[in-house]
């Protein structure tokens, strides 16, 4: 047998970096923040971690099937403000108050997605934002459910006293408990959402993303799959909005604003939307920057802008991206060198 | 619900609706010839008030002062829609369609906060001019000069735009830019030019628009984004790429706005956004529009 073909039959069918349980990974080094770091690092994290995970449910749209939404955050809202609502007007727990959410939003979604598969490029974003922006006037105009345009305060924490008695854990105050929360279910939730795109229903997604006649062709049914994926999407953004209600201790109609949208897609191609963990490295470098930039000019719109224009003409493939091509031409040069 | 209430109405839907022309007609046109939409749009018209203010600051009060500086306005707009184009625009015009609306999108951040460094938070705001500060008597409500003559300007610009469109070679150039860009670059015109020229017309509308709006509205940061949201759903209403569908959706707007508040005034914000899924879900290329190839 020739060298080059045994190569191939001994060589793993998944390469060894796919192999590697990245979300794990990533939870177990994010873990032990709360003891090591300070409040206000514990506080960016959780942010950070709630982000990670609002624009991961962006990317199943936009990176995986090639979906354009400038609505999601009505999703985020949605569950955010179901959360809320249940927890502090009707005093449910937590532990009800959170599926409550994801289920709301994934029920919004089907509802709002239903008609905007049916649409494509353009139009299906101006839908999508069109729903948002009815999602936002609700929120805004609600007075009786959603506290209008002052929101809803005061949310409370969920009752975590079971954690007093895991040994480490137990010890950490309020704020901490609640990062150890969120980390393990968005660790779950973004591990489901991988295995949704390594799955063949994910496959199919990047064939609708590829080509759309194509798929259809060759038999799939496009929509059922774009609503699918859909109501999926916008079920964990609620769960992301579910835990930044909580955080934030209140909802308010500036979470479904449209800018952000925008702001979590900017997230997402920032880290590059390609990857899978291009919009959680996307999320954790943009709420640094925020946080940094704003303790020193109130002009973080424009900084944002700039950082946006550089990617676009510098990055395209944004920061993930950029390392892939640093990684390739690095092995280029060494090849060359080793020829 | 008297005469006069409806005529009052009637007529403030009306000026609404032409400084919505004004605005939209530019968005609307930019996207049906070079199938970007211009997020950036609400930016340049807000860059055109604050710079009429400017300029009526800095000059002399006097009769001609505003429409100096109102053209120059527009003339800085259009110079500033000018060198993003080229410079940078252009360089997007290959690659994927989100660029574009994000790159439009990182316009409207970086000018939003470029006005709020250069004149700061405060509501600003310009006099009529003195031609037009008077006011009429019109079915038993009183009617700004002023306003009658935005509510003349709006369809003269429809008549004329249309003209210019329909009979002039440059407009002929304009539409089979829209129809088929590609095939019109075969044929040897420079495409180049042609969309640097509609951008820049573009930003002249707008910026002209912000100029003429400051003697009724204020002029505050987020005067952008405000009206980027209406100029969407008027050519959405409209049909995007089409020029007399603009100034019909704006009609449809401004009156559904107008009469919209008396009839439902709790609910005047979602009605408009209602307004735009249900065009976007019957009919989503409105009523001028053409099927998106």
């Amino acid at each position: 047998m020739s060298a080059p073909l045994a190569r191939t039959l001994t060589r793993p069918a998944i390469p060894a970096i796919r192999r590697v349980p990245w979300t794990l990974l990533v939870f177990l080094l994010m873990l032990p923040l709360p003891w090591i770091g300070s409040r206000y690092d514990t506080f960016l994290a959780t942010q950070i971690a709630i982000d990670a995970l609002f624009a991961v449910s962006l990317n199943l749209l936009l990176g995986t099937t090639g979906l354009v939404s400038f609505g999601h955050v009505a999703y985020f809202g949605i569950g955010a403000y179901v959360c809320g609502i249940l927890m502090k007007t009707y005093g449910l727990p937590f532990v009800v108050a959170l599926p409550a959410a994801g289920l709301g939003a994934a029920g919004f979604s089907l509802v709002f997605g239903f008609f905007c598969v049916r649409l494509t490029k353009i139009y299906f974003a101006m839908l999508t934002l069109a729903f948002s922006q009815i999602v936002w006037a609700v929120c805004f105009k609600w007075d009786a459910v959603t506290g209008g345009d002052q929101g809803i305060a005061d949310i409370p924490f969920p009752d975590m006293h079971w954690m007093d008695a895991i040994p480490a854990i137990g010890g950490l105050a309020e704020n901490g408990r609640f990062y150890v929360l969120t980390l393990i279910l968005v660790a779950l939730s973004i591990a489901a959402i991988g295995q949704i795109s390594r799955s063949p229903f994910g496959r199919m997604l990047t064939a609708i993303r590829d080509n759309r006649e194509r798929a259809a062709f060759i038999g799939l049914n496009v929509r059922a799959y774009e609503l699918s994926v859909f109501v999926v999407a916008g079920g964990f953004a609620g769960i992301a909005g579910a835990l930044y209600g909580i955080f934030t201790r209140g909802v308010f109609p500036d979470y479904v604003f449209w800018p952000q949208s925008a702001q979590v897609m900017i997230m997402t191609i920032l880290g590059g939307m390609n990857f899978f963990w291009g919009p959680p490295i996307g999320a954790l470098v943009l709420d640094w920057l925020n946080q940094e930039i704003t303790n020193y000019t109130q002009y973080w719109p424009f900084v944002l802008g700039t950082i946006l224009l550089v990617l676009l003409f510098a990055l395209p493939g944004g920061m993930l991206g950029g390392l892939v091509r640093l990684g390739n031409f690095v092995q280029r040069q060494m090849a060359r060198r080793h020829a | 619900m008297t005469i006069s209430l409806i005529a009052a109405q009637f007529l403030s839907g009306l000026t609404t609706a032409m400084f919505l022309f004004l605005i939209a007609s530019g968005l609307s046109l930019v996207f049906g010839i070079m199938r970007v939409l211009n997020f950036a749009h609400g930016s340049f018209y807000m860059v055109g008030a604050y710079l009429a203010w400017q300029v009526v600051t800095w000059l002399q009060p006097g009769p001609g002062t505003f429409w100096i500086a109102a053209l120059a306005a527009g003339a800085g707009v259009a110079l500033l829609g000018g060198i993003v184009e080229r410079l940078l625009l252009r360089h997007l015009y290959g690659v994927d369609e989100l660029y574009q609306l994000l790159f439009t999108y990182a316009l409207v951040l970086i000018l939003g906060d470029a006005a709020k460094f250069t004149w700061g938070t405060d509501q600003l705001s310009v006099h009529r001019p003195p031609l037009l500060a008077g006011s009429l008597q019109f079915l038993g409500t009183t009617v700004p000069t002023y306003n009658l003559f935005i509510m003349l300007l709006g369809p003269a610009i429809a008549i004329g735009g249309g003209l210019i469109l329909t009979r002039s070679s440059a407009g002929r150039l304009l539409r089979a830019a829209a129809y088929d860009r590609e095939m019109l670059g075969a044929l040897g015109a420079n495409v180049g030019a042609l969309y640097t020229g509609m951008f820049v017309i573009s930003s002249f509308l707008a910026g002209l628009a912000g100029a003429l709006i400051t003697p009724i509205e204020s002029v505050v940061p987020g005067m952008d984004v405000q009206i980027i949201v209406d100029a969407f759903i008027v050519v959405v209403i409209g049909g995007l790429g089409s020029f007399w569908g603009t100034f019909w959706g704006a009609m449809i707007y401004g009156q559904t706005l107008s009469f919209g508040i008396l009839a439902f005034p709790q609910f005047s914000v979602f009605s408009v956004f209602a307004l735009m899924a249900v065009v976007l879900i019957v009919r989503p290329w409105g009523l001028f529009g053409r099927p998106l190839r």
